[in-house]
């Protein structure tokens, strides 16, 4: 493990560094140094992604694919520069297989209904896994509704660990397609995402991964892994709001019909009959979010410069300090504690509810997320209605979990 | 504790979260469920009206300290008013919690603990939880839940 060969005080040193490169983490919350523990919600920005943001509008803003003047070019080869670094960050055979959407949602959306419209049918089943956020259920509902396939749900222990048995037992020969996490955004579990990849495949089913958390905790690497679709976000990529990747591999895409009609998908048009644009494109339709997709190819740069190796051992090494720490306050509970976890500490307080939590310790500077956190079933299974949940990036250090750990002591001070 | 801290915590809200006044159900009366999809907090206000006059109140439901809190203020507020009254007194707990920072809060005699809320943007909604329910429950509406979304 990487974790063991990177000694606590370098990453510390490393972390402080990091954290100056993104210009938001200086600023003041309610008179306090700012403690970010939301970044499950969504990550800051490096100055480099911003800069790219602002470079691209103040230098080569036009649309892209079609004019042929001297900003349209460098519009169209900023936002295909940028289609080739995602590529590269997930590992994909071809950089047509990365189709640019809004968010990870619109990428699981845009399988459930284009790749489901065409696969599933009365009977198929469709397997994901209870501790799945909302945006990994609700569209295979969706879908089920329409075709009369049915939503099976792998359960999960008591530690919020998958039940690997049972997702034995509930992959047969009617599973169509598995839609799975690989990393909890409610729970911090870390799935065995290429062992389920090898069952469900000699199952005869594709899967779709679900890396909207995992894709900045973790490498990834599609081909290696295995995954046939895989969703993630720009958002928590360090990158901007609205735009979001698909990897699909290109066989599949190919075979799928389009998602949404419009400019940019088609390859001519007639009243009579239109037909579909080349990969990417056929699902790319009407003007992109080309400066949020600049945005997110110089935050996958930005990552790769950092590197996984010292981020996976720095956040290894802060996940079990502030698991530790947080356990330690009275009254405290944790919720979700399976053996492989990432970057997600889940926790409830006795006699007191996490929004009470979040408000007192947002006074003292700390952001942490509370609620259900798009997951009503996962916090049904733990039997709570809400959780407090601190959630960890690069930049954050030891001195933040300290800042938290002092403000849960003022939580039950004001609550005793 | 900082100073928008004790004014949204003060002790008589902790009180009420603590030992929250007339929580249980009314045997016959009107029962209206509120929720909060923001936090997924659920309450349950219960009422008995009879001949215009809001006989009886009470609640049920879980939910942080500020929405325990105000519902079971509002449940020792509004027994005894007529419908027209407990109907003014929403628009007057509305307006208080709601109001601009730089204006004096309405005065709602013991309700006026919880108008501190007014700084915590996020926390309005919690405050109102319990209030939109019996609103429905008072304009004779009650049905599918009331959200405060």
């Amino acid at each position: 493990m990487a974790a063991e060969t990177v000694p606590a005080v370098e990453t510390a040193a490393r972390a402080a560094s990091v954290r100056e490169e993104f210009p938001i983490l200086a600023i003041e919350a309610h008179g306090r140094r700012l403690a970010y523990l939301d970044n499950a919600a969504t990550t800051q920005k490096p100055r480099e992604v911003v800069d790219a943001i602002a470079g691209y509008y103040t230098t080569s803003n036009a649309n892209v694919h079609r004019g042929v003047h001297l900003l349209s070019e460098r519009a169209t080869a900023a936002f295909e520069g940028a289609r080739d670094d995602v590529a590269a960050y997930f590992g994909a055979a071809h950089r047509h297989e990365i189709i640019f959407t809004r968010n990870a949602t619109e990428g699981i959306n845009l399988v459930a209904q284009s790749w489901g419209g065409r696969h599933l049918s009365a009977g198929d089943e469709v397997l994901i896994s209870a501790m799945e956020h909302h945006s990994n259920i609700v569209p295979w509902q969706l879908a089920c509704e329409r075709t009369g396939a049915v939503l099976k749900v792998v359960p999960i222990d008591d530690r919020g660990a998958l039940d690997m048995e049972a997702f034995g037992r509930l992959l047969g020969p009617r599973t169509k397609i598995v839609a799975m996490t690989q990393l909890s955004n409610a729970l911090g579990t870390v799935t065995p995402m290429a062992e389920i990849i090898r069952a469900a495949h000699d199952a005869g089913a594709v899967v779709l991964v679900d890396g909207a958390q995992a894709a900045y905790h973790l490498p990834v690497h599609v081909q290696a892994l295995g995954a046939d679709f895989y969703v993630a976000t720009g958002h928590k990529l360090y990158g901007p709001t609205g735009i979001g990747v698909l990897y699909g591999r290109e066989a599949l895409l190919d075979a799928m019909p389009p998602y949404q009609g419009g400019g940019d998908m088609i390859a001519s048009v007639t009243f009579e009959k239109s037909t579909w644009n080349t990969l990417p494109y056929k699902f790319e339709a009407g003007t992109p979010h080309i400066a949020g997709a600049v945005g997110l190819g110089a935050a996958t740069r930005f990552i790769r410069r950092v590197g996984f190796d010292w981020i996976a051992a720095h956040e290894a090494d802060l996940l079990a300090y502030a698991t530790a720490a947080i356990a330690a306050v009275p009254g405290v509970r944790l919720v979700g504690t399976a053996p492989v976890k990432a970057s997600i500490v889940s926790f409830v307080m006795e006699g007191v509810h996490p929004h009470d939590i979040g408000t007192v310790v947002d006074r003292m500077g700390v952001a942490i997320r509370t609620g259900h956190h798009c997951a009503q079933p996962v916090m049904a299974r733990f039997g709570v209605p809400a959780t407090a949940r601190a959630s960890l990036a690069m930049y954050n250090t030891r001195e933040d979990i300290d800042q938290l750990v002092d403000a849960l002591h003022e939580v039950r001070r004001v609550f005793a | 504790m900082s100073d928008g801290l004790q004014e949204l915590y003060q002790e008589v809200i902790l009180d009420h979260n603590r030992r929250p006044r007339n929580f249980r159900l009314i045997a016959g009366g009107v029962t209206q469920e509120g929720y909060n999809p923001l936090c997924g907090d659920r309450v349950l206000v219960s009422m008995a009206i009879e001949n215009g006059v809001v006989r009886d109140v009470a609640f049920e439901g879980q939910g942080c300290a500020i929405a325990k809190a105000s519902a079971s203020l509002m449940t020792e507020a509004l027994k005894g008013l007529t419908v027209a009254e407990a109907q003014e007194r929403f628009a007057q707990f509305q307006s208080m919690v709601t109001s601009a920072h730089d204006e004096p809060p309405a005065d709602l005699g013991k309700l006026s603990v919880l108008a501190g809320v007014r700084e915590f943007p996020t926390r309005v909604k919690c405050a109102s939880l319990a209030w939109h329910a019996a609103k429905a429950v008072l304009d004779g509406a009650p049905a599918a839940p009331v959200s405060t979304e």
